[in-house]
């Protein structure tokens, strides 16, 4: 039998991703739309409902963004309510490692296992940052290195939590110091799915020693194939096997009848994603200073960006850029090379959109990218909120049954079970 | 006089049908709300979550978990509570617990215990923190203007810039605005000292008898007033139990409404659980007059409050 695919939907937040100008665009914030995404997904059989999350708004020129989707409601909250409308699907939700205790947080995970009879997923994410410590008490009080460091005493101590069978414990250690009665019997899966969503080399380590898959950018499939090597030759030093760790990159993909169609389409997607305005932003954003006198329509800066670290334009989001400067040039000579502005530029090299074509080749990309060791399966990003993914299903999902290697029916009742992870 | 029921569930099971069979029971019966017990070391599921659990599968009644303020991140309730109302359409709540258990302190490991003045304190900074991000998002903040390209109008979003003696809080909330303005926050304050430290829409109070019920109501002039009513049970609490007939209930309910309290919250008993309540008690007062359903969705609205204003959006419009 060929390797079976992975796939997961994600519903789309506060990247500028989402086209919310669309007229088919619902709302971002009404519980009907993540029913309707998650009742889509499991019509489909999918793998698992994915939600992002980010603790506080994000700046840019110290202001609140304003161009792109902005708020959205509480992970575990809205995953324990889709819990109830959903009967196989799993649910993944991002909580931070950070600016949350393990005693609070392996106990909402645990609960969400119960209430959704073994479902829960979490993906795990760090923060260093004072901008985000500002809304919590314990401030911004990790450094950079340290946070990984936390992360995985984090999740060596939930799963130590999760092994009590709500019983006694105690856990001591660089980050933690706790003990007592862990009120939560062991759940249907006993370990909810672990997630990671980190780049660095830190990030790669705790992943390959922690965690179930991995939510990658990595979707080029050279930079793919590159990443996945990189992460499943970690395994063996932890005694793991390859099968351990599912490698799941998020991913985008616009349909067409022809393949032209489709490019054509995507070409308009993307226009409507960056807008002139947001085309400023995003290139500011490497450039780390203010950009607002540039024409959108008119060349790069000649001016190089502000290397500056520890005071970076946009607040509330991951560094993209390890080298500015670099990168910058690359830009600058990819502009003068094919004649593009400062916006068209922005579309090129921001651009997600990795699978574009009629439902059979994008069927066929994908199967491709599984057998030969790109990745395990996808986290699907549409640009349309919620019914961004009927297409797929509609289209794409039959043909990857046809071909074997997707499910159509769910194996097990727990995402464990369906994710094939012991 | 018609008065406001509620039920508090309190349970140690983990499977889901044994909160939604009790709460769809609830619905049914066109009871205001449920509250959710919760409190960290116990036998229990997380509160929040089993409320948010069964929000899709009811329509009326309101759904008020309890969550501690002394060992959660306010911004963190703020943001489940928000969004509990957003699943639930308007029906959520919130029962503020301190906790001054060493036991529960030392399962977070982040402190020693607080004594008595202090989580009290603490308690009423979290409840303002939380309400000034409830509050933080006019109602109007989504804009999603094509012309400009802009999704929020940031004028309409506000920094809280909390700063108190336990923990300071920037904001604005990552969740917009809760269908509610601001979900009821209810206490249980069996202790007058309590009533006078926190600023909630709903008290619990144990009163012994009508007298009693009726004292307290004049202390706290302008709030819902609850009487918390163990029925039918030998539970160890510190409410008035009552054991008997259906009928005897109801009289006492008669007897105990001219008091001035906005209603009761029956804590089933051991011989008297939800389907009693709802099956029977709940028509027999129907049939007295005692208890009219409301028509409203919202919780606020079902409870008689007045409409939330959002603080900042008067300081705007100033
Ligand atoms: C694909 C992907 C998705 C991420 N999603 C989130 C998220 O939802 N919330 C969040 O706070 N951080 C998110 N992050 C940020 C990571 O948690 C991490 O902070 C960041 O990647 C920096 O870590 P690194 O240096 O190991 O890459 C994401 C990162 C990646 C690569």
């Amino acid at each position: 039998m060929p390797k079976q695919i992975i796939l997961a939907a994600h519903f789309p937040g506060v990247n500028n991703t989402t086209v919310w100008s669309d007229p088919r665009a619902g709302s971002q914030i009404d519980f009907d739309s993540f029913e309707y995404l998650a009742r889509t997904a499991e019509r489909g059989k999918f793998d698992f409902f994915f939600l992002a999350e980010g603790l506080r708004l994000r700046e840019q020129r110290g202001l609140i963004h304003d161009l792109d989707v902005v708020g959205r409601p509480d992970t575990i909250t809205v995953l324990a309510a889709l819990a109830a409308v959903t009967t196989h699907l799993g649910l993944a939700g991002t909580l931070n490692a950070t600016y949350h205790e393990p005693y609070e947080l392996a106990r909402q995970l645990a609960t969400l296992d119960h209430l959704s009879g073994g479902r829960a997923a979490w993906n795990v994410v760090t923060s260093p940052g004072a901008f985000f410590g500002e809304n919590f008490r314990r401030g911004g009080f990790l450094d950079h290195a340290d946070r990984y460091v936390r992360a995985g005493e984090f999740i060596e101590t939930a799963r130590k939590l999760w092994d009590t069978d709500g019983g006694e414990f105690a856990v001591k250690n660089s980050q933690f110091d706790i003990k007592g009665r862990f009120g939560v019997p062991r759940s249907p899966q006993g370990h909810p799915v672990v997630l990671q969503a980190g780049d660095s080399d830190g990030g790669r380590e705790l992943a390959a020693r922690h965690a179930d898959a991995i939510f990658s950018r990595h979707h080029q499939i050279d930079d793919a194939r590159r990443f996945y090597r990189d992460v499943k030759d970690r395994l063996g030093k932890y005694g793991r096997s390859e099968d351990s760790l599912k490698i799941i990159p998020g991913v985008s993909y616009v349909l067409g009848d022809s393949d032209a169609d489709a490019q054509e389409k995507a070409h308009h997607i993307r226009r409507q994603q960056v807008s002139p305005q947001t085309a400023i932003l995003l290139l500011e954003q490497l450039w780390n200073t203010d950009l607002s006198g540039y024409d959108p329509e008119g060349p790069l800066p000649e001016t190089d960006p502000v290397l500056d670290e520890s005071d970076t334009i946009i607040k509330g989001r991951a560094g993209m850029y390890p080298d500015r400067l670099k990168t910058a040039n690359e830009w600058r000579a990819r502009a003068e090379a094919k004649n593009l502005s400062i916006r068209d530029l922005i579309i090129e090299v921001t651009g997600r959109q990795n699978f574009i074509g009629t439902a059979s080749r994008v069927a066929e990309q994908f199967d491709e990218y599984v057998q030969t060791g790109a990745c395990d399966g996808f986290i699907l990003v549409s640009h349309l909120t919620p019914a961004g993914l009927d297409d797929f299903v509609d289209q794409v999902v039959p043909l990857l049954q046809e071909r074997g290697v997707f499910r159509t029916e769910y194996s097990a009742t727990t995402l464990r079970g369906n994710l094939g992870l012991a | 006089m018609t008065l406001h029921l509620a039920i508090a569930l309190d349970g140690d099971s983990f499977a889901a049908d044994d909160w939604t069979t009790p709460v769809r029971q609830a619905d049914e019966a066109r009871l205001d709300f449920v509250t959710f017990q919760d409190s960290f070391g116990g036998r229990r599921p997380d509160a929040v979550q089993v409320a948010a659990r069964v929000a899709p599968l009811t329509r009326h009644v309101g759904l008020v978990p309890v969550a501690t303020t002394t060992h959660t991140e306010p911004f963190h309730l703020s943001t489940a509570l928000a969004t509990l109302d957003h699943v639930s359409r308007g029906r959520a709540g919130w029962q503020v617990r301190v906790s001054h258990d060493p036991a529960e302190a030392a399962l977070l490991g982040r402190r020693a215990p607080l004594e008595f003045d202090d989580l009290f304190a603490e308690a009423a900074d979290a409840i303002e923190v939380v309400r000034r991000l409830w509050d933080s998002w006019e109602d109007d903040a989504i804009i999603k203007d094509v012309a400009t390209g802009r999704f929020i109008d940031r004028e309409k979003l506000h920094y809280i810039d909390f700063s108190g003696a336990y923990f300071s809080v920037k904001g604005p909330s990552i969740v917009p605005r809760p269908p509610q303005g601001q979900p009821v926050v209810a206490a249980l304050a069996h202790d007058e000292r309590v009533w006078s430290r926190l600023d909630v829409d709903v008290y619990f109070v144990t009163p012994a008898d009508a007298d009693q019920a009726a004292k307290i109501v004049r202390r706290l002039p302008g709030r819902k007033v609850f009487a918390d009513l163990v029925v039918g049970g030998r539970t160890p609490t510190d409410a008035a139990v009552f054991t008997g007939t259906t009928t005897q209930l109801a009289d006492l309910v008669a007897a105990w409404s001219g008091s001035g309290i906005a209603g009761f919250r029956l804590r089933p008993g051991e011989d008297y659980g939800v389907s009693a309540i709802t099956g029977e008690l709940v028509p027999e007062l129907r049939r007295r007059g005692l208890f009219t359903p409301s028509p409203q969705q919202r919780l606020r609205e079902r409870l008689g409050l007045p409409q939330a204003v959002n603080r900042y959006q008067e300081v705007a419009r100033a």
